[in-house]
Formats: structure tokens, C-alpha cells, sequence
């Protein structure tokens, strides 16, 4: 038998060999989606790859929170009505969408884009530690909630920039730690838990 | 049965095995599960997958938390071997509080993930790293308990300096300055170490302590007391040891120092409590 012999033509398999890149999506689900793309109407197939262009294309970094945004300030940097004086420091940019869907918190974002891990070798100047510096330096904020997150990494990384930030005299903060809504304290292990004893209400 | 990896404790066919082990690494896999490397006591280090321990409500989460000592149930995968089943059991909260502690806990798992290899049981060593924690989780100042663990990370491993004679003459060291050479393997003599360019000068003092180190346990190394120009002669001397076994620099380690050399300047929270009782 011929080995390049493919049971099927090459677009379809370049198709499903791209597709089975992407996370969470095996062989088969590839198999699926492509098939399903084929038979689909032609715009539907162009639209998604527009799509996938603009997003690597005309996205940027925005010059103040160093959120993946479409413009520069994104948009949450441009809204108005944002409370100016609170910044809440994530990790990724992904961070920003739970976050948002609170809508809890009205203030802006800053984005390290990682988190210090040493025995990885990532060091604080691999993060946009500098960026937040001096964004507390330049503007009236007086919160800075450390929303990095809540493991070995995340804690190093919010007690670095807890210790570089604190001499500006701003007020630092950081998510509460306790037990997530629909747990289980059978299940909780005991950092949460003594975590989440030591920051009880008053009810 | 399968062949390849092999470990006495276990009889092959077994599906299911409990240990207790302590998670010096951890790598993001997959949507929400996490590729953990352990330590454990009866199989040494060990590789294994905690299935959706990224989620909030996973009830492996804090579990499988890096620097946790944790009751584990593994499951035999065909590549990698499933955690079923985790139960902290220390998580030393005070390493987790302060950032220096934890910088230590990052270079202690890194020394013990660079020295072993995969299911190599080591039941002295799991007690030696164990320990090491518990004596870090108490302390205020983790360099000293650093430096102990190296030395006996060393000598355990087969590496253990020569400090009674001269590694190079063999004389009986005099009670005077000598030299230390981590090629060289242990002390020199003062002849020997004299022309050797790449040697450290070795206290009396210095080679006392590690003397007494390579042979007393815990209670006894931490009453040792270590000014800050011994602290940094030991610490040298520990680091070119290391460094020459590895013949590579831990990552860490430019963490600390960046960590050290930043809090020499920086108006860090004054500490409150009493001084030490040593």
C-alpha cells in the first residue's frame, strides 16, 4: 500500500489535523467539526475564518490595563463611568471575564500575564510588574485588590507586589479565601477551611 | 503484567496503591486537570494526573496544592497514574504566609525534583524532606534549614563532603582557616588550598558547624547559632557543592537572591514578636 495513501483528500485532513490542535478537542470531535464545516454554507465557513484571523490580527495589547483588547485604551480603560481609583490585578486576560460577570466590581484591570514561578524560571520581569508601578505612580488610585490565582504561584505573586507597592501608601487587597457556593466541607481541604474560619461574618 | 517501571513495594497487577507523598511540582494539563510530580514515601517520585484539580470545587484542589504532605490513592494509568483520592495532611500554612518561606519551599522541591529519579523509592530522604518542612513551617529564617538539607541532601545521596582531612593530601586538618573545594570534593589543608585559585577559605567555626550538622538532627542544627558572616560562608560553600554534583544552577536560586537582595532595601513589615529563644 502506498503511505501516502490518505483515506481522505487533504483539505479535510488539514482541516481535522488543525482542529485536534485546539484544546479539549480530540480526533474524532476534529473529525466531526470538519465534516460538519463541509457541509455547511460557504459563509458560515468564511465567517469562522474571519473570525479566527481578526482575533490574531487586530487585536493589541491596551497601553494601560494590558488587556487583550480590540482598542487602545480597551474599553473598559475608556469608560467613563469607571471608578478610576481601584485596580484589580489578574493573572491572564481570561481572568477579567469572571470577574466582570460579578458585576461586582466597577474599577479597572491590570494584567501580569503570568505569575512568578521559580522553579519554572519566570521572575517578576517577565510579568508587567513595572506597568502596574508605575500606573500607581502617575494616577489618583487607592485600591489595589490582588485577585491572582489562590495557589502556591498566585499567593508568591500577590506578596511580591504586596511588598514592592507598599511603601506608595495605597490600600492593598486580596480576594477572600474560603469555600466556593455548592461545595462541600467534607471535601474542603484545610487551608480553605481554616482560611475560611479565620475570615467568618458576623450574620 | 506489564512491563517496565518496577517497584518492589507494589505487586505489578495491583490497579490501586495508597501512599503518602509531597507535591514538589505541578504543570497545568489539559482543561482543569494538573500533571503533579510527588515524592512519596514508598515509591519515591512518582508522576501522576489530578483530574479537574483547577476547578474551585474539586475535592483534590488544596489537596495536591504544591508543598502539601497529603494521604494519596493513585490508580495505574497506562502512561501516568490517576490520583483517586487526597487528604492534606500537613499544609504548612506558615510557609504559605510569607514570601520568603515559600521561595525556600520553591528551592527545596526543586533540589529534591533535580537529585531523584522516577520510582525510585527513598524512604530516608522522603523523612529528610518531610522534616525539612516542618522545621521550615516554624521557622523565621529559612537559610539555616536550607543549608542543613543540602548538607545532608548530599552526603545521603553519596556526595558527602570530606571535612575531617584534606581531600587532596589526606593530612588531619589543623585548627586554623583551611580551604574548601567543591571539585576537590571536601576541605583542604592550608597548603593545598592556598594555590588552589578556585577554593573558598573555610572558618574553624564554619567547619565545626558542618561537622556537627553531618551528624545531629534537627533539634540539635537549630540551636546552632549563625551570624550573618557565617550564615554567607556556609551558604557559599553549600551552593559550589551543589552546583558541582548538578553542574547547573537551580532556577530558584536567582529568585531568592533577587528576593534577598530587594528586602535588604525595602522597608518590609517590622516583625512584632519576640526575638528568638536561641
Amino acid at each position: 500500500m502506498n503511505p501516502d495513501f490518505l483515506p481522505t483528500a487533504k483539505p479535510i485532513s488539514r482541516l481535522i489535523e488543525e482542529l485536534n490542535k485546539l484544546p479539549g478537542v480530540g480526533p474524532k470531535t476534529a473529525q466531526r467539526l470538519a465534516y460538519h464545516l463541509l457541509q455547511a454554507p460557504p459563509e458560515r465557513a468564511r465567517d469562522l475564518a474571519d473570525a479566527i484571523v481578526s482575533v490574531k490580527e487586530n487585536l493589541k495589547l491596551c497601553s494601560i490595563c494590558l488587556n487583550i483588547a480590540d482598542s487602545d485604551p480597551c474599553g473598559i480603560c475608556a469608560d467613563e463611568s469607571r471608578d478610576r481609583t481601584k485596580v484589580c490585578v489578574v493573572e491572564e486576560p481570561i481572568d477579567i471575564m469572571p470577574l466582570e460577570r460579578t458585576r461586582k466590581f466597577h474599577g479597572l484591570y491590570h494584567v501580569l500575564h503570568g505569575v512568578i514561578s521559580p522553579g519554572d524560571g519566570i521572575k517578576p520581569e517577565d510579568l508587567h510588574i513595572r506597568e502596574l508601578l508605575d500606573r500607581l505612580n502617575g494616577n489618583p488610585i487607592n485600591e489595589v485588590i490582588l485577585a491572582t490565582n489562590p495557589n502556591v504561584e498566585g499567593a508568591a505573586t500577590s506578596m511580591y507586589i504586596q511588598r514592592l507597592i507598599s511603601p506608595l501608601g495605597v490600600r492593598i487587597t486580596r480576594l477572600a479565601r474560603g469555600l466556593p457556593f455548592g461545595g462541600d466541607l467534607e471535601y474542603a481541604d484545610d487551608v480553605t477551611l481554616s482560611r475560611a474560619l479565620e475570615g467568618r461574618q458576623e450574620m | 503484567m506489564r512491563a517496565g517501571r518496577r517497584c518492589k513495594n507494589i505487586p505489578m497487577t495491583a490497579r490501586v496503591y495508597q501512599t503518602e507523598g509531597i507535591i514538589i511540582k505541578k504543570y497545568k494539563f489539559g482543561e482543569a486537570d494538573r500533571l503533579l510530580t510527588l515524592f512519596t514515601a514508598d515509591f519515591g517520585k512518582v508522576r501522576a494526573i489530578a483530574k479537574g484539580a483547577m476547578r474551585p470545587k474539586s475535592k483534590l484542589g488544596g489537596n495536591v496544592e504544591l508543598l502539601t504532605h497529603s494521604q494519596l490513592m493513585l490508580a495505574r494509568g497506562r502512561n501516568l497514574d490517576i490520583i483517586t483520592q487526597a487528604q492534606a495532611i500537613n499544609t504548612f500554612l506558615p510557609i504559605r504566609d510569607s514570601l520568603e518561606l515559600m521561595s525556600c519551599g520553591f528551592y527545596l522541591s526543586e533540589l529534591v525534583d533535580t537529585f531523584t529519579e522516577e520510582s525510585v523509592e527513598d524512604r530516608e530522604m522522603f523523612d529528610l524532606f518531610l522534616n525539612t518542612l516542618k522545621e521550615l513551617a516554624e521557622a523565621r529564617d529559612g537559610e539555616r534549614i536550607l543549608r542543613y538539607f543540602e548538607l545532608r541532601l548530599l552526603s545521603h545521596l553519596g556526595y558527602r563532603p570530606q571535612l575531617q582531612r584534606c581531600s587532596n593530601c589526606g593530612k588531619q586538618l589543623q585548627q586554623e582557616i583551611n580551604y574548601f573545594s567543591a571539585p576537590q570534593g571536601g576541605a583542604l589543608c592550608r597548603e593545598c588550598g592556598y594555590p588552589d585559585m578556585a577554593a573558598r577559605t573555610l572558618s574553624v567555626n564554619a567547619l565545626k558547624v558542618l561537622r556537627l550538622w553531618l551528624k545531629c538532627d534537627f533539634d540539635t542544627a537549630r540551636r546552632v547559632k549563625l551570624n550573618s558572616e557565617l550564615t554567607r560562608e556556609i551558604k557559599n560553600i553549600m551552593r559550589d557543592s551543589v552546583k558541582y554534583v548538578l553542574e547547573k544552577q537551580l532556577k530558584s536560586i536567582e529568585w531568592m537572591d533577587k528576593l534577598a537582595a530587594e528586602g535588604n532595601h525595602l522597608p518590609v513589615k517590622q516583625d512584632t514578636s519576640e526575638p528568638g529563644h536561641q
